[in-house]
């Protein structure tokens, strides 16, 4: 089955949310802090003002009426304290986007009393300390037996600390927004959202209004991958301006502005300790990471999460510690906490394998825990190894000579590598609707569709639930004002969705023309079992022993994802992770200017992601495994879960190749060089 | 964007008379664009030449003839340039992507500014884009940036890789302006940054390029070799254009130009003086190498560089000779 909106986006009749028609729009162009902490002492917006077509100048000078100060990243112009280099301090609204921009350029002048700023996370930064919890709400420490002592015990130990730098996501569709004020006060916001219902809730709580009287709209959303998970700045902007201007108008931050302002990964420091007897199992288990967040907000990722549940050992501890610099507060990116955090413990099992003199493959056969190791819940289903196997089988591993820095194809180090992958199977409250309309089935769910093909997945989902054919089911989504559904993040979309779409079917069918459902009960009771997607990651690297360049001529992806419900959308997934991890382990990294506070390379041009040219031969498989403890559809997520481990497999592979431990991520040429 | 005014120019010498204070003269604008929507280029106005009559290339028998307004795409895929000048069209085609070859002209090419992150960003010092406002690459992320011919004024790279080929092919650059015509050869085309960084090349105000000559193809196997941390689309770490005619296992002559290491292409005399008359071997290469690098001047982040150029010239030069 193709994608049902695949005709709509490939002829251009998908709307994203700055496309849409609107008489007398706006725009607006908003203007950064040049500063990276102080207080703005003076706006001086007379000059812009008073330029033909500007239509109004929002700043601190004159702070807009908000219903909640709560996220301070939302509560836009509120206060004269500036918190990070970037952060939006004004905006100018004119009937023109040239207009707006050239105003905002060089006709509003504002003034600072810059403080000194502290942007760079290190390992013993003062500052840091332990949250609470990590997210979403976990404690930030987990500590079960001696490790100290197990460690100290053990035969073989290894302890290596890895960093990974700050990274940004980068979907093709800027961040963008058109908000139009209704005559009875009701304000339309079409919003490039990966959540509708929860971008209105954010959204009316800080405007102040009751939810009911905001709508979002957003049928078609160009790439999300975390950071239009939460409501962006631009949202709050397009509608401040719009009421400021009294007529609709347009946001789309530029690429530039949406590194400041639209999150990213915050980097991280990471010290792994393992410890093994000597038949290389596992006795302790140690991750401390350091990360960190801004001035404003705290914001925990959760990088040591899987270790938790990856490999048995008794004496286990993990640990997140964070800074709060002045710097944006950092936010989701494709599988936040285990894609750090797997690049770290898979490069740290690959280091010990090497030292216990065992293939990497067997070490985590031999660690494979019977029940989750921290909280001794069972697996919901579990086939690590067979991933890892069935990867083996394909990639050809038995033939591997383990020696690294000996293969010499021409002028290439040749190499391989290999890590396992893991990801959470969760699912959250949903409702939706199913009615029958002109001989068709109409599902409604405010569901998002980011890219993915969410839209697709679902009215498969209906159509083998209503037992009729996927041509008579028509879903709508990305609404609002449709039944109320979780984000599209945490890779539960699909089995949040899917099973709110099946319980309404089921009641259709059962009531004879409507059904609906909330599944906040049945979510509720979702207890008893460690519910994760797991996989084996294989790369081959190749590395010019002169310049060190490196190439990825093959990947392998094995997944064992409970039932995958649409294969063409399922691959789509996971070999685009994959291929988000090939660019997160050999060029992604945003550099932090130490001198303005900001970020250097903000573009596309600067900040590279993989190209098509550095994807050679990709491939994504997986095994159908049957876990009826999930959802009524046996599925798992899987957007997140095919990045996890893609930099480390790559890492291990450069060691492999060329007797070179990478630990500091992206592996480039003048690292291996140096 | 500062509002501009906008001509098209109908013939070169309308083009020259057209360009007053303020003005820049517009090729495919793949490069100038991008700097005016950054705010890094503010031209009052803007003469459109990517339609004056400088879109052929005529070849004589000998060289070869570039008009100016010629696109990077059909200069690449030219049967002569392809045939008798491969080293150009490797170049040509290791640069940016299709879409933006599409649009690029060789003139434009040969003109393009520094990528370096801090002249691309007008809320940063810049000596490049604003004459003694500092430079704060030198303490901050030079990590692709110069390290042969930098000043304590500017450490920024050119970043054509066409440039790089012409100057190891010896290209001549026609040029036309309010005093006249005359050519400029490549290399010497580019400046270094020395006092003055605004300045990137010895072109006068008002000069216009029309086209590039080649001589006729260089005697000898030629190589173009770009390393990049990405496959494709990305600027060079370094990239090296290289002649060697080597007859009886002695190098009779022998041309290397450098990109990604200073504000220039590089050509590498010294390396090339020291190859003349000697064996074609490694131990020479490296030797010519190390020569030509010891007046290289690693930045902290950028020391990797060093290593690199010489392992580049000494593989590039060996791959010529086998």
């Amino acid at each position: 089955m193709n994608r049902v909106e695949g005709g709509d986006k490939v002829t251009g009749r998908a709307r994203y949310a700055y496309e849409y028609p609107a008489a007398d729009v706006a725009y607006v162009h908003p203007i950064q802090s040049a500063i990276a902490r102080g207080r703005i002492r003076s706006v001086d917006a007379s000059e812009a003002l008073v330029m033909p077509g500007v239509l109004a100048v929002l700043s601190s000078a004159e702070p807009p009426p908000l219903g909640s100060r709560e996220d301070p990243e939302l509560a836009l112009f509120q206060t004269d304290q500036v918190a990070y280099h970037g952060q939006l301090v004004a905006a100018v609204v004119a009937t023109t986007l040239e207009t707006a921009r050239d105003a905002a350029e060089r006709a509003v002048r504002i003034t600072y009393d810059a403080e000194p700023h502290d942007v760079l996370l290190r390992a013993d930064h003062p500052g840091l300390y332990t949250p609470k919890t990590v997210l979403p709400d976990f404690p930030a420490v987990s500590e079960l037996g001696d490790v100290e002592a197990a460690l100290a015990d053990a035969a073989v130990v290894v302890d290596a600390t890895y960093t990974t730098p700050t990274m940004h996501n980068n979907p093709m569709e800027p961040h963008a927004t058109m908000a139009v004020w209704e005559e009875d006060g009701g304000l339309t916001l079409y919003d490039a959202t990966q959540g509708a219902t929860a971008d209105r809730d954010s959204i009316a709580k800080v405007l102040g209004l009751p939810p009911d009287q905001v709508r979002v709209v957003a049928p078609h959303v160009g790439g999300g991958f975390g950071c239009k998970g939460t409501t962006r700045p631009n949202a709050i902007l397009a509608a401040l301006a719009a009421r400021a201007a009294g007529r609709p108008v347009k946001v789309a931050l530029t690429r530039q502005q949406m590194f400041d302002v639209t999150g990213y990964r915050t980097p991280t420091i990471q010290r792994v300790r393992l410890g093994a007897d000597a038949q290389n199992r596992l006795t302790a288990i140690s991750h401390e990471v350091v990360e960190q967040s801004s001035t404003l907000v705290e914001f925990g990722e959760p990088t040591a999460l899987p270790t938790r549940v990856m490999y048995a050992a008794a004496a286990r501890r993990t640990a997140h510690r964070l800074a709060r610099l002045d710097v944006p507060t950092p936010s989701w990116m494709r599988a936040p906490g285990e894609c750090p955090g797997m690049f770290a413990l898979e490069s740290a099992m690959d280091e010990l394998a090497i030292a216990g003199g065992i293939d990497p493959i067997m070490l985590r056969v031999l660690n494979e825990p019977a029940t989750d190791p921290e909280s001794g819940l069972p697996f919901s289903s579990r086939h690590l190894i067979t991933c890892l196997r069935e990867g083996a089988r394909r990639f050809g591993w038995e033939r591997r000579d383990p020696e690294p820095g000996i293969r010499l194809d021409g002028r290439w180090l040749t190499g391989t590598g290999v890590a396992s992958s893991t990801y959470p199977a969760n699912r959250q409250p949903s409702s939706a609707s199913a009615t029958v309309e002109d001989d068709q089935f109409l599902v409604r769910i405010a569901a998002a569709d980011i890219g993915t093909g969410a839209r697709t997945v679902l009215t498969r989902i209906a159509a083998e639930a209503l037992g009729a054919p996927a041509e008579r089911v028509r879903v709508e989504v990305g609404d609002s004002a449709l039944p109320k559904a979780s984000l599209a993040g945490g890779s539960m979309g699909t089995a949040s969705w899917g099973s709110a779409v099946v319980r309404a079917c089921e009641a259709l069918l059962k009531n004879g023309d409507r059904g609906t459902a909330d599944t906040t009960a049945d979510v509720e009771a979702d207890s008893g079992f460690s519910r994760h997607a797991f996989g084996a990651q294989f790369a081959e690297v190749h590395v010019d022993i002169d310049t060190g360049e490196i190439r990825v001529p093959r990947l392998l992806g094995v997944f064992a994802a409970g039932r995958i419900l649409d294969e063409t959308l399922a691959r789509s997934q996971f070999i685009g992770a994959m291929t988000m991890g090939l660019g997160m382990a050999l060029m992604e990294e945003t550099v932090v200017d130490e001198e303005s506070g900001g970020f250097l390379n903000h573009d596309l041009a600067q900040y590279h992601v993989a190209a098509c040219a550095d994807v050679r031969d990709i491939e994504a498989v997986w095994i159908e495994e049957e876990d009826p403890y999930l959802n009524p559809m046996g599925s798992k997520g899987i957007g997140e879960i095919g990045i996890v481990g893609t930099a480390a497999a790559v890492a291990n592979a450069v060691h492999h190749a060329t007797g070179r431990r990478i630990r500091d991520l992206p592996v480039t040429p003048a690292k291996l060089l140096g | 964007m500062r509002p501009f005014a906008y001509a098209r120019a109908s013939d070169a010498r309308d083009a020259v008379e057209r360009f007053g204070p303020g003005a820049m003269y517009l090729g495919g604008g793949t490069n100038l664009v991008d700097l005016m929507r950054l705010g890094v280029a503010e031209p009052e106005s803007l003469v459109d030449v990517a339609r004056l009559p400088y879109d052929a290339i005529d070849g004589d028998g000998d060289g070869l003839r570039i008009g100016s307004a010629v696109r990077n795409s059909d200069l690449a895929a030219h049967p002569v340039v392809r045939e008798r000048y491969p080293m150009l069209a490797r170049a040509v085609l290791s640069g940016a992507s299709g879409q933006v070859r599409n649009m690029a002209t060789v003139g434009g090419n040969l003109l393009q500014r520094t990528r370096c992150p801090y002249f691309q960003d007008v809320s940063k010092p810049c000596n490049k884009r604003r004459p003694a406002s500092g430079c704060p690459a030198i303490e901050g992320d030079h990590s692709n940036l110069a390290v042969l011919g930098h000043s304590g004024q500017c450490v920024a790279t050119h970043p054509s890789d066409m440039a790089v080929a012409l100057a190891a092919l010896d290209a001549r650059v026609r040029v036309t302006g309010p005093d006249g015509d005359r050519t400029v050869p490549i290399p010497g085309l580019h400046r270094l940054p020395g006092d003055d960084p605004s300045r990137d090349t010895v072109l006068r105000p008002g000069e216009l390029i029309t086209g590039v000559d080649l001589p006729p193809p260089p005697a000898g196997a030629s190589k173009y070799r770009k390393v990049r941390e990405r496959a494709s689309f990305a600027f060079a770490l370094v990239s090296i254009a290289a002649v060697l005619e080597v007859a009886d296992g002695v190098v009779r002559d022998c041309r290397l130009a450098l990109g990604g290491v200073a504000h220039a292409p590089w050509r590498a005399e010294i390396a090339e003086a020291e190859l003349r008359g000697v064996r074609a071997g490694e131990e020479e290469f490296a030797r010519a190498a190390e020569a030509e690098l010891s007046r290289a001047r690693p930045l902290p982040r950028n020391a990797y560089k060093v290593p690199l150029a010489r392992n580049l010239i000494v593989r590039t030069l060996q791959e010529l000779v086998t």
